[in-house]
């Protein structure tokens, strides 16, 4: 995974996605997702398919009497005391969110990326090499966090379609979220290569990520 | 088309079926949301077998899975008036308070301990009365599970199910952390490809 180290891709979704950041992380995380509506839309995506595994779990038959210990504390709480501004639990610091209630604040943390689910079917395809790709109808956006190119130099994605091969973006370093300009469907690849600044008409460095739509 | 395979279909996410003639997810939801406590009752019925059956799998423990569970619903209870003009789905929204809520315990209690908590024996299938959809679900996934590439599939189950974090996956299997995050991305991609087959 020598392109890995190469790129010093920073993806926190998947990992976010599958609750296997440390608190630090989901923090850190966290804020970034409150200023990046893609990164939610991505998030979104993932959690939805990692949500699946959860009934992949062979049953365990519950306590019976679970159900009304549920509902009895519920009537016990007084709901509205419980519930901060969303403005103040936002921002919020890890160890006063872990003071108080820890579940509520996942609770209203995770419907902060609820909410950028649209009708449209949106799927997220992980890129070989790191980042990955929001495909939303034929519209591709590439969602990485890169390495600043070196001087005189550009990233710059493809979009191979039938063998042809057409520029679709040019993008710097950081994290970033790059439109494609071509459209997109199955059996279209993306690719991204080093090229010189400005952009080339044809791909002349070696893909550092790469993706079948 | 079956309510089954429309389910599995629509979701990439393994949706419940939906009961003709009851309220839906949503309706429930919003009906928790106004602080009715019947309809957190009828939320339970419906998810808490997954949830309880993930809790207990990520905890191995009866009366830890019992809190993660309580808190997660809890939980769901003290927030739905704030989701329910969201467009998540429902299932998605609860399982992932439930799944975040059992791995916080779980690495609670293993820095508490100072060990990871002891495996709990792996049921060779589910309970006898457990619902035939529900039954469904557990084999598409379980296949789909296990056509994913091994390093993969070994990422998304300790994690989901282990709850161990990306460094401890990254330390515990011997590889850098780019790694790690690329079997995630990977698999999760791969993981909806293959349930979007299993209808």
């Amino acid at each position: 995974m020598t392109r890995m180290a190469e790129f010093e891709i920073h993806e926190l979704a998947a990992p976010y996605a599958l609750d296997a950041l440390d608190s630090e992380d989901r923090w850190t995380y966290e804020r970034h997702l409150d200023t990046c509506d893609l990164c939610r839309e991505e998030v979104a995506a993932l959690r939805e398919i990692a949500t699946n595994l959860s009934y992949g779990v062979e049953g365990k038959e519950p306590p019976a009497d679970l159900r009304a210990r549920i509902v009895a504390a519920a009537r016990e709480e007084p709901r509205s005391a419980t519930v901060l501004p969303m403005r103040q639990r936002r921002w919020m610091l890890p160890a006063t969110a872990a003071a108080a209630a820890a579940a509520a604040c996942a609770a209203v943390g995770l419907g902060l990326w609820a909410n950028t689910l649209r009708d449209a079917p949106t799927r997220v395809v992980a890129m070989e090499g790191g980042g990955s790709l929001i495909v939303s109808g034929n519209q591709a956006t590439l969602v990485a966090c890169v390495k600043a190119p070196p001087a005189g130099k550009t990233y710059e994605a493809w979009v191979i379609e039938n063998g042809v091969t057409r520029p679709a973006a040019l993008f710097a370093g950081g994290c970033q979220h790059v439109v494609l300009d071509k459209p997109v469907q199955s059996g279209t690849s993306v690719t991204v290569t080093l090229e010189a600044a400005g952009g080339v008409e044809a791909p002349t460095g070696i893909a550092l990520m790469s993706a079948d739509v | 088309m079956s309510d089954r395979a429309m389910g599995l279909s629509s979701a990439v996410g393994l949706e419940r079926p939906d009961d003709s003639g009851k309220r839906s997810d949503e309706q429930i939801l919003e009906a928790v949301g106004r602080g009715d406590d019947d309809a957190l009752g009828v939320l339970y019925d419906r998810f808490g077998r997954v949830a309880y059956g993930l809790a207990y799998r990520i905890l191995r423990d009866q009366s830890l899975a019992e809190d993660a569970v309580q808190e997660a619903f809890l939980a769901v209870w003290r927030s739905a008036d704030a989701y329910k003009r969201e467009r998540a789905k429902p299932s998605t929204w609860i399982l992932t308070v439930v799944h975040r809520r059992s791995v916080d315990l779980v690495r609670r209690e293993e820095r508490r301990r100072g060990e990871p908590l002891e495996a709990a024996p792996e049921p060779t299938s589910g309970p006898a009365d457990e619902d035939a959809s529900l039954r469904d679900q557990r084999v598409a996934v379980q296949a789909a599970l296990s056509e994913l590439p091994g390093d993969q599939r070994q990422a998304l189950e300790l994690a989901y199910y282990g709850g161990l974090t990306q460094s401890q996956l990254a330390e515990r299997l011997g590889v850098p952390l780019g790694t790690i995050k690329i079997r995630m991305f990977a698999g999760l991609g791969r993981l909806r490809e293959l349930l979007a087959t299993k209808v």
